[in-house]
């Protein structure tokens, strides 16, 4: 069985299961459309109801961040709760491929924000759709999605040496999504507080997504910038899931919570 | 009640709730505790805040005391939740139903400390608006703040009481929660002015916790006098006593539909 058939497969079967758990579909439909009709009230009473579509985009785009951040981040414990954390570890192929397709799921599960706040906003708002790059929106989309997967892998692979993991995890929703700008400019936050997003794919995946729909140069740039740090998140995923499968093995603290 | 039922009453209500909430709530650390009902609530404020500039809505002030108010809900509606929904988790809610105790006492004694630790969530983000944001509240007008926290607190407590029995029956306690925080989110006017919401949206606000106290606050915050919000404040509490009566009433009929059907402990 190759890498690849291994990724596909737990792909497909992780995002069939997900797509039927309550709380995921609460975490990427319902919580992002609450947001989304905020977002959509506070412009319209604000008078500035030509930027919905940028709320709609933003609000999808905080969804994908959710799931990331929440499937991804307990991966590891939850298998430990579930009992099937050593049995994915004692598999044949090596733990990172194991767990790629599953972060991976739970990335693509967070794209049905966005199609929820777009078909929101266009039913019960009338925002109109038309996007200035279709091409370059579907492209950047997709980069954003799969850097976001690599980052969940990342997140799983860090988050387990930290026993509050679902503390840690509450944290930083919000956080994350003040810092890169999802739904509002990072120009409005304090100078020091703009490196903070270099770091993080969903800065640069925003702008990506944002500037395709709504017109705006240095796409491609940005989407390189998205793929790279992906590229980033995936090789220091390997290499702490390396770390921590020795380290669980020598101390026999695999099953351990 | 004869003077030693009200003692024991006493009894069950202070010191049996205190005991059962440092028990249920034992995983709570200072780890567990300042990242979920300390952090969380003052970047929600930050969020909401930044996108009122973008979106040139209201004031910093406004935000404030909005999410402010709001956030008291997050320990309110999970607290109340797994003050009931725990007994379960930790198999002693038999236990705790085959007592003679009151259940008044028994249930109401939970939800003390949960008011109170809404109570700490809402004032530190007050706090925290008051350090981060243009928010600049006269002295004399925080202990009128003060007060509509507590009558806040007290009011979501009571539709965390209802929430937290409907978990006697359903098994994702923390599912409702977040869809009833959310629905006030959306509906009580902390994010987006009433007057700008659709009427039945701000007919539906009008029968929630907080939509009143809010209002209130941000009245005092300009000046107006405690008499002059009073009615609010009043409305917020009879609102609170009412959900806490069917809450109440839900936790009753619950436990009387789990014993006949031998279903306590299942969900």
């Amino acid at each position: 069985m190759t890498y690849a058939r291994v990724v596909w497969k737990g792909l497909v079967f992780l995002t069939k299961r997900n797509s039927t758990s309550s709380w995921f579909l609460l975490l990427v439909l319902f919580q992002p459309l609450i947001f989304a009709t905020i977002a959509f009230y506070m412009f319209k009473s604000g008078g500035r109801e030509g930027t919905l579509l940028y709320a709609a985009l933003g609000a999808g785009m905080m969804g994908i961040w959710s799931a990331t951040l929440f499937g991804s981040g307990g991966l590891i414990q939850w298998w430990r709760w579930e009992g099937t954390l050593e049995l994915a570890v004692g598999a044949p192929p090596p733990f990172f491929f194991v767990l790629l397709p599953a972060a991976l799921s739970n990335s693509i599960i967070g794209a049905y924000s966005l199609a929820a706040t777009l078909l929101w906003g266009r039913l019960a708002y009338a925002i109109p759709l038309h996007f200035e790059h279709p091409f370059a929106f579907g492209v950047a989309l997709a980069s954003t999605v799969l850097s976001l997967g690599l980052m969940g892998l990342l997140l799983a692979s860090s988050f387990v040496l930290y026993r509050h993991a679902n503390a840690l995890m509450n944290l930083l929703e919000y956080p994350v999504w003040v810092a890169t700008g999802l739904i509002f400019p990072i120009a409005l936050l304090p100078g020091w507080a703009h490196p903070v997003s270099w770091p993080l794919a969903p800065r640069w995946g925003i702008e990506a997504i944002r500037d395709s729909a709504l017109g705006g140069g240095g796409i491609w740039w940005e989407i390189a910038l998205t793929l790279a740090l992906g590229l980033v998140y995936a090789v220091a995923a390997f290499l702490f899931l390396r770390l921590f499968e020795r380290l669980a093995r020598a101390r026999a603290t695999l099953a351990l919570t | 009640m004869t003077r030693a039922g009200v003692t024991t009453f006493s009894r069950i209500f202070f010191i049996g709730g205190a005991i059962s909430f440092r028990a249920l709530f034992s995983w709570i650390t200072p780890w567990v505790y300042i990242p979920t009902l300390l952090i969380t609530p003052m970047f929600q404020l930050l969020f909401f805040a930044y996108l009122g500039r973008t979106a040139h809505l209201r004031s910093d002030s406004w935000f404030v005391i909005g999410n402010a108010v709001q956030s008291a809900s997050m320990a309110s509606l999970f607290g109340m939740g797994f003050a009931i929904d725990g007994e379960r988790w930790s198999q002693t809610l038999s236990s705790v139903l085959a007592t003679p105790a009151n259940r008044a006492a028994l249930f109401l004694g939970r939800a003390l400390p949960v008011l109170l630790n809404s109570m700490v969530t809402s004032l530190f983000v007050f706090v925290a608006g008051r350090l981060l944001l243009d928010f600049h509240p006269p002295l004399a007008v925080v202990p009128k703040l003060a007060l509509v926290v507590v009558v806040a607190c007290f009011s979501v407590t009571g539709l965390g009481m209802t929430t937290g029995a409907v978990g006697l029956r359903l098994r994702d306690v923390p599912i409702i929660a977040n869809l009833v925080m959310a629905i006030l989110l959306v509906f009580c006017g902390v994010n987006v002015p009433l007057d700008d919401l659709p009427r039945w949206m701000s007919a539906v606000a009008q029968v929630l916790p907080m939509t009143h106290s809010i209002g209130a606050a941000r009245r005092l915050a300009d000046g107006a006098s405690i008499g002059s919000v009073d009615h609010l404040l009043l409305t917020d509490v009879a609102i609170g006593i009412a959900f806490g009566i069917v809450g109440f009433a839900l936790l009753r009929w619950f436990e009387h539909e789990g014993r006949r059907l031998a279903t306590l402990d299942r969900a």
